[in-house]
């Protein structure tokens, strides 16, 4: 696949399009080029790395993004086998914004669920554009009560750009939606791990988030309210993105210094989308230890944990009566 | 901008009067922002700011709220120890530090809640009402962590917890340190849940985004205010996503009541009393004289 380049990513890009073309002459050619395209493969992989090392919080949400990024389908497919799709929340729909059922990890069973985006303009429709719908939260509690009730870890993708802002959305009681899994997640009485693999958007993300480990991917974003949106309200113009972006501390260094976040999930370079199968490796390995983790836990003891963990979230001073 | 405002060093204050309607002003006459009826001033106050003579339910302070719940005696501030930090160092046009002053100022509180216990027609309850004057009621940490102290202390005290939100959402300022204050403060009412005390929410104007997709509708019962907005987006985003008009009445308290997402709306002058019943019913205790 052709890697799609974003705008402060061009002068890669240029490399990029240079080795294609000198590989195109190449094959029609007595002279040897090999050594010139080497070169410049180099050139471009050192390029990838001075311009990864130093990205701002706003280049990060364009790869968070970024339209090759790899999807809860795709993590379902790369790391479970005998996945088995559930549907609907049994009484309104089913919402193909987010996707869940049973499948097996290393062979354990559990449930796997997650925000689904789509990759071309119809399944982008069809997907959402990954911003669920009550539906979708109700079928993820749905799934979420089934594993509990089967003892099952339940194994959670965050990629949304949010919850849907709709007219029906509103009607069907979005706000009770999230709620109610907030609620029900913080009690859930089977493992939960939760992994943002791309945009973490405000509380349509938070709405399957709730669990013993909170991961998230080195480019991901994390986010109480997206970078445009904050600008246009506290800038009154969403053209400053950029700096709502910083001001912000949506990436996942930044959260985990700010100790929202347990684990930063390594990406390859340039970002997950370049290379897909070295992106499921480096979360195999955390998802497997931390489910060792939680596999040998009392119920118990994993519920106080995740209980107390929920009451120390926020910072704030205590002023002496 | 005109060449006026221009003129006018930023230092200076403008505040528009115009387009900021009026809840409750002081001096011996009001005007009802709604029905615009000249209405003396006692009299929106001995009505608890409902309008006579339209019903217009108008924006209380925290406190003001309290009062019209909470019986005068024995009362108890819960949480007032709990303050702001900028964890963040948050800066738009302005610095967090500083908006947090300017609500400090102009509301008398520190944060956008306020946490009494104390008891409702000699019936002992903890209740927690927003400040929307207070950066938009907005919730961050010390919201969260006030709440919470709520919730323990009516588990204590055996008492059931009212909550009246007026809250635009979570607060921007503190980042994703707000977005968990909507796992903190739903997860703490399984306390309730298992000491088998009732949460009773109260939704006034407006009612929206993290506040109201957190505990906000995980009372036991949930009541609302005549009126008031409520609802996950706010009416323009949604007018922007689906750009199409929305209908009349959207995301008012009369649309959910009717949608099934809230039990009961409540005219203000009886909510004090329509609140002592349901617990005392809940609780299974005998009825009020």
């Amino acid at each position: 696949m052709k890697p799609t380049f974003l705008d402060f990513e061009q002068p890669i890009a240029e490399l990029e399009n240079k080795i294609e073309e000198l590989r195109f002459v190449q094959d029609d050619s007595v002279l040897d080029i090999s050594e010139e395209i080497a070169r410049l493969q180099k050139k471009s992989q050192e390029l990838t790395k001075a311009l990864y090392g130093k990205l701002t919080p706003w280049q990060i949400s364009q790869v968070a993004r970024h339209p090759q990024r790899p999807y809860t389908l795709d993590y379902i497919q790369g790391l479970f086998t005998d996945f088995h799709e559930l549907h609907g929340d049994r009484s309104f729909a089913d919402d193909p914004a987010i996707v869940g059922g049973m499948a097996r990890f290393n062979g354990q069973a559990v449930m796997v669920i997650g925000h689904q985006k789509g990759r071309d303009t119809k399944e982008k429709i069809y997907r959402n554009f990954g911003m669920p719908r009550p539906e979708g939260y109700r079928k993820a509690l749905r799934l979420m009560k089934l594993a509990e009730k089967f003892g099952l870890p339940v194994v959670t993708f965050v990629d949304t750009p949010g919850a849907y802002p709709g007219i029906g959305a509103e009607e069907r009681g979005q706000s009770e939606a999230i709620g109610r899994n907030l609620y029900e997640m913080a009690k859930l009485r089977v493992p939960v791990i939760c992994t943002v693999i791309g945009e973490g958007g405000s509380g349509g993300a938070l709405a399957i988030a709730v669990g013993d480990y909170v991961n998230m991917l080195q480019y991901s974003t994390y986010s109480v309210i997206s970078p445009e949106g904050c600008a246009s309200i506290l800038w009154k113009t969403a053209e400053r993105a950029s700096d709502a972006a910083e001001a912000l501390g949506i990436t996942a260094n930044r959260l985990k210094t700010l100790g929202l976040v347990d684990r930063v999930v390594s990406e390859p370079l340039g970002g997950a989308h370049r290379d897909h199968a070295q992106m499921m490796n480096a979360l195999r390995r955390v998802l497997q230890e931390q489910l060792k983790d939680l596999n040998t836990q009392p119920t118990e003891l994993l519920l106080k944990n995740r209980f107390d963990r929920l009451m120390q979230y926020g910072r704030y001073r205590e002023e002496a009566a | 901008m005109s060449w006026l405002n221009k003129l006018l060093p930023p230092k200076i204050k403008r505040e528009n009067r115009a387009d900021k309607p009026s809840a409750v002003p002081e001096g011996l006459w009001s005007k009802c922002s709604a029905c615009e009826a000249v209405l003396y001033y006692t009299d929106l106050e001995s009505n608890l700011g409902v309008c006579p003579k339209c019903n217009h339910h108008h924006a209380l302070s925290a406190r003001e709220r309290l009062d019209a719940l909470l019986d005068p005696e024995g009362r108890r501030e819960i949480g007032a120890e709990v303050r702001p930090v900028d964890i963040l160092k948050f800066k738009d046009s302005k610095r967090y530090p500083d908006r947090l002053a300017a609500a400090r100022t102009e509301t008398g509180e520190d944060d956008a809640i306020v946490v009494m216990q104390g008891s409702i027609l000699s019936q002992p309850a903890v209740v927690a009402a927003f400040e929307f004057k207070f950066i938009g009621g907005s919730m961050g940490s010390v919201v969260g962590e006030r709440f919470v102290r709520g919730v323990q202390a009516a588990v204590e005290a055996r008492a059931p917890f009212i909550c009246v939100a007026a809250s635009g959402g979570a607060r921007m300022q503190e980042g994703l340190n707000s977005l968990m204050q909507m796992a903190k403060t739903s997860a703490a009412l399984q306390l309730l849940t298992d000491a088998r005390l009732p949460f009773i929410s109260i939704l006034t104007d407006p009612t929206m985004g993290g506040v109201s997709a957190s505990f906000a509708f995980l009372g036991d019962v949930v009541i609302a205010e005549p009126g008031a907005l409520i609802g996950f987006a706010g009416p323009r985003v949604i007018e922007q996503t689906v750009r199409e008009t929305l209908p009349e009445g959207f995301q008012r308290s009369e649309f959910l009541l009717e949608k099934g997402a809230i039990d009961m709306i409540v005219d203000r002058r009886e909510l004090k009393r329509r609140v002592a019943e349901l617990t005392t019913l809940l609780m299974d205790e005998p009825a009020l004289q």
